[in-house]
């Protein structure tokens, strides 16, 4: 097999500005997406995504500057997520210079339109988010539910049930995030992974949880996701994207280096 | 000397970032231009015809704007280099979509990764083929220069060019089956993978693309 994993680091993006503190030594200004994206890029990231958590609606014509700007000198695929509804926020973004757009909660809300907006730019280009968390009792067979409003909102909706729906409706890409492991830095949740890279013929961003590179190996080895996503251990300088790429490659995973 | 490379706008997806990389490496002098017009591509001295999307749309689009005899003409003429779903247009025939005729510049025929004849190889595999995988070279060529051989590429795609004409192949990808990824002929280069989002390498070739002369 000679694809390469991938790995992605994700900035959250706040009126224009990376929030969650990025720390680069040699970086001027460190809330500035253009220069955290083009370092990520310089350091062998296979992807950036972008998710825009730009809670007033007046200010999401910000995000669409950012990609534009970070698109005319990052020459690596670009994912942009975060309050996409419609397809001309598809379109928009696409236009913008992304690659992909993840669809999260208006997936779940009305999923004609995944269906909708990879009937017109192609499933390629749709990435479905998906938020789950464990809902099954210790002892009990596994179970995760998805959830909406940052893990809040339970829907009562089978996280693989709807992984394998999303894909059916047109989904070229999943992120899969657990809400139980997101911030905690004790690695993905494993067995979600699996089962959902499993259950689809898509392939599977695993995110949620990473506090070391064992971690991310682990993300491919066990839970078998073809991509795996994190944020702080690459903002806060913990590790560069070249130290992890070259850990999972000396745990014998395919890696572009 | 100026010289202009025209990027062909059919309406089939995003163009920026195929211009933005071209007008990131070509030499001072050149101007990249991304066009709908038959007389502004015509007259380009080099020609790059990318795409994505789905095939029948692809060749809807290139009939209703009138470019199709543009694009094949350059092809017989100029420096062309295709992109992804501009590689598997200029076959004779896709499977895509129940079946399309395409420009059929070059025998051959494209076919889905998740055919029935393929599943033993391709089980457990994902499609789309989205992500950075190798590609051999098949044939010298100038628009390889100072790329090693097995350098990775950024693809996504679910359908592939199948060709029985060997010397059509410049570069091959393994992906359960080892597929054609890149094909050139005389003055026409074409890619299944995106240049344009390939980091170094992809640049580079562009750059080898925006200097070249047509000639192998």
């Amino acid at each position: 097999m000679s694809l390469a994993k991938r790995i992605i680091p994700c900035l959250d993006v706040d009126n224009g500005r990376v929030v969650k503190g990025v720390q680069f030594v040699d970086i001027r200004d460190a809330g500035n997406p253009v220069d955290v994206a083009r370092r990520y890029d310089e350091e062998g990231a296979d992807e950036i995504t972008f998710l825009d958590i730009t809670a007033s609606s007046d200010n999401r014509e910000t995000i669409v500057h950012v990609v534009e700007e970070v698109a005319n000198e990052v020459f690596i695929p670009l994912t942009v997520g975060g309050g996409i509804r419609t397809v001309d926020d598809v379109r928009r973004m696409l236009n913008a210079g992304a690659d992909k757009v993840g669809i999260n909660t208006a997936a779940v809300f009305n999923p004609e339109f995944v269906r909708e907006a990879s009937d017109k730019v192609g499933s390629q280009c749709i990435v479905v988010a998906i938020d789950a968390k464990k809902v099954s009792a210790d002892g009990e067979p596994l179970r995760w539910e998805i959830f909406t409003h940052g893990g809040r909102k339970p829907t009562g909706i089978d996280a693989i049930e709807w992984a394998m729906k999303m894909v059916e409706y047109g989904a070229g890409e999943i992120l899969l995030t657990s809400m139980d492991r997101d911030g905690t830095k004790v690695g993905f949740d494993l067995p979600l992974t699996r089962a959902v890279s499993e259950a689809t013929t898509v392939p599977v961003i695993a995110s949620g949880g990473v506090g070391n590179l064992e971690h991310l190996a682990k993300g491919v080895t066990e839970g078998l996701a073809d991509a795996v996503l994190a944020a702080s251990i690459f903002h806060f300088a913990e590790y560069t994207i070249q130290e992890a790429k070259q850990y999972m490659a000396d745990c014998g995973i395919e890696m572009r280096l | 000397m100026s010289s202009i490379i025209a990027v062909v706008d059919y309406g089939m997806g995003n163009l920026r970032s195929v211009s933005k990389a071209l007008e990131h490496v070509v030499q001072d002098g050149v101007r990249v231009i991304v066009s709908s017009d038959a007389d502004e591509i015509a007259a380009a001295e080099r020609v790059v015809f990318p795409g994505q999307g789905a095939a029948r749309d692809c060749m809807q689009q290139l009939k209703d704007l009138k470019l199709d005899e543009v694009v094949l003409q350059a092809a017989h003429e100029k420096p062309f280099l295709g992109i992804c779903m501009g590689m598997q247009v200029l076959m004779s025939h896709s499977e895509e979509n129940q079946g399309i005729d395409c420009m059929n510049l070059y025998a051959g025929n494209v076919r889905a990764f998740s055919d029935g004849a393929l599943e033993a190889q391709m089980q457990s595999l994902k499609v789309p083929h989205m992500g950075w995988n190798k590609v051999s070279h098949k044939q010298a060529h100038p628009l390889w220069n100072d790329i090693k051989e097995n350098s990775r590429f950024y693809f996504v795609h679910s359908y592939y060019v199948d060709t029985e004409d060997e010397a059509l192949v410049a570069g091959t990808t393994e992906y359960g089956i080892e597929f054609v990824s890149a094909i050139a002929r005389d003055n026409v280069f074409a890619v299944q993978f995106h240049p344009e989002k390939s980091a170094h390498d992809g640049l580079q070739l562009l750059k080898n693309f925006s200097v070249w002369n047509g000639k192998v």
